[in-house]
């Protein structure tokens, strides 16, 4: 499974790179598009809903599974990736392209606690 | 402390056999050509068995529009022989073998409990009048033979009941599968053109039927297991998809068949489960669970589902009817349709048109009934 080294991670399988302006871009990885199977629908978060970190703020259904996506840390969203609504499966095909929402954190709150690469791929087994 | 732990702890060595049980999964012949064709494998019912083989919404609509191909060989072929075969199975099933009126016929049934719960649903083929075949569920099989003996023996039926062991099934579903089977049976192909559904024939070492579970042409192949690999490779060769048991549920939904353990179970009696044509009244008959099916008239029935806003039902989902509430059996998505549907168990009273509503996490949503099956023959039907 692809792990992009340049991303953090959390344990429940959200990447989330961070922008030069600061704000967060978060999606799943590959490994778990992968456990998902074919996706088929996405509910995404409203712009502007403020979340603590671990909050679940996306659903994501497959053919087989239906699943959460969580705030990596806690914040605001600042914007949603409104055309994978139509297009899930953009999220087996390309996970790291296929972002989920973008958010603000709460001030004082980082990614520094989030796992690295490594880390991430130590929690997956690989 | 760990130590402490297990010695202090007899439920550890309560759910050991458990653990053991399922780290050792069976195999089918044709495990290795999954492993080589890339499958993801999961425990069906202590079976480890491809789920797909990349993506199970492709490998659907190979089957809607080709031709697709599943290993089925953890299902088990039961033999039925002697002179008591017939009136063993006019005791035992609840569709009535009579219908089977020239051999290579076969027939869907359900076998009941005395309570008329579901104990399996099978097929069942007329070979000759003293030799039937059973293709029964593979979590069931073990049960289902335990079931059968001991029918056998309060009835002292004149009846040998044989588990085959030594073969191999094989699904070739689809709108080219006929085609496709023709070519790889060229001594039989004119006999193959013309097969019709619930029809079979044997053809040297190999078992061919047109049936499946996909509500496409198609056919079921029982083969000796030491050349199933060979002949899934030709079938993979002639241009068929190898399909895991994920398109083989939104297939089987689609075309509105139930399935064991989920739609109907031996809780449910099969005039609860949308069966009702399966079971023979007609005849004065008796049969294992008649009494108890005619003595309870059904307070709920099965309907199909289609769901008018984005999401996905799914099975155990409570249904708010104006009859009062029930609940999906079975729902997914359905790659045919391009939406989400369902098979529910609801009250009676409920029709064709009618809407209800499904909790869908946390979420009322509306579904619209609609008549069984969604899908057949490659054509939506609602």
């Amino acid at each position: 499974m692809s792990i992009p080294t340049d991303l953090k991670y959390t344990e429940s399988h959200e990447w989330i790179r961070t922008e030069p302006d600061g704000t967060l871009t978060i999606g799943i990885t590959d490994h778990a598009q992968d456990a998902l199977g074919d996706l088929v629908f996405i509910e995404l978060p409203t712009v502007g809903r403020k979340l603590n970190a671990r909050e679940s703020c996306v659903v994501l259904e497959s053919v087989k599974a239906a699943s959460d996506a969580y705030a990596p840390v806690a914040g605001e969203v600042v914007a949603v990736n409104s055309p994978i609504a139509d297009a899930p499966e953009s999220l087996n095909s390309a996970p790291y392209e296929a972002w989920l929402f973008k958010m603000k954190p709460a001030a004082g709150d980082t990614v520094e606690g989030l796992l690295d690469a490594a880390g991430y791929a130590a929690s997956i087994g690989e | 402390m760990l130590q402490n732990f297990w010695r202090s702890s007899p439920e550890v060595f309560a759910i050991l056999p458990f653990f053991l049980e399922i780290t050792v999964l069976l195999h089918t012949p044709l495990f290795e050509a999954h492993q080589r064709m890339g499958a993801k494998l999961v425990d069906f019912g202590g079976w480890e068995m491809p789920l797909h083989y990349g993506s199970q919404i492709d490998e659907h609509h190979a089957v809607r529009r080709h031709a697709g191909m599943f290993d089925v060989s953890h299902m088990r072929a039961v033999e039925v022989e002697g002179t008591g075969a017939s009136a063993f199975l006019r005791h035992a099933l609840a569709n009535n073998i009579d219908k089977l009126t020239t051999p290579g016929r076969a027939l869907y049934s359900c076998m009941l409990n005395p309570a008329a719960g579901v104990i399996d649903d099978l097929i069942v083929y007329f070979l000759t009048p003293t030799h039937y075949r059973l293709v029964v569920n593979a979590g069931t099989t073990a049960k289902d033979l335990a079931w059968l003996e001991a029918i056998r023996t309060e009835g002292k039926f004149d009846v040998k009941l044989t588990p085959r062991n030594d073969v191999a099934m094989i699904a070739v579903q689809g709108p080219q599968s006929r085609r496709i089977v023709c070519e790889l049976f060229t001594e039989v192909a004119t006999s193959i053109a013309a097969m019709k559904p619930f029809h079979s024939m044997s053809c040297g070492d190999r078992f061919l039927a047109c049936t499946g579970y996909t509500g496409e042409d198609g056919f079921e192949i029982i083969l000796p297991q030491a050349s199933a690999i060979d002949f899934w490779q030709q079938l993979h060769a002639a241009g068929v998809s190898p399909c895991g048991l994920g398109a083989r549920d939104t297939l089987r939904l689609e075309a509105g068949m139930n399935l064991y353990g989920q739609d109907m179970t031996e809780q449910t009696t099969p005039l609860e489960s949308g069966l009702a044509w399966t079971v023979d009244l007609k005849t004065e008959r008796p049969f294992v669970g008649r009494q108890a099916l005619q003595a309870k008239p059904p307070a709920m029935h099965v309907i199909g589902l289609v769901l008018g806003a984005p999401g996905v039902l799914r099975a155990h989902q409570v249904i708010h009817t104006a009859a009062g509430d029930g609940e999906n059996t079975s729902g997914s998505f359905s790659p045919t349709l391009n939406l989400s549907i369902a098979l529910a168990r609801i009250p009676l009273g409920i029709a064709i048109g009618d809407m209800v509503q499904a909790e869908v996490r946390g979420k009322q949503l509306d579904c619209r009934v609609v008549k069984i099956p969604f899908v057949r023959n490659g054509k939506p039907l609602i």
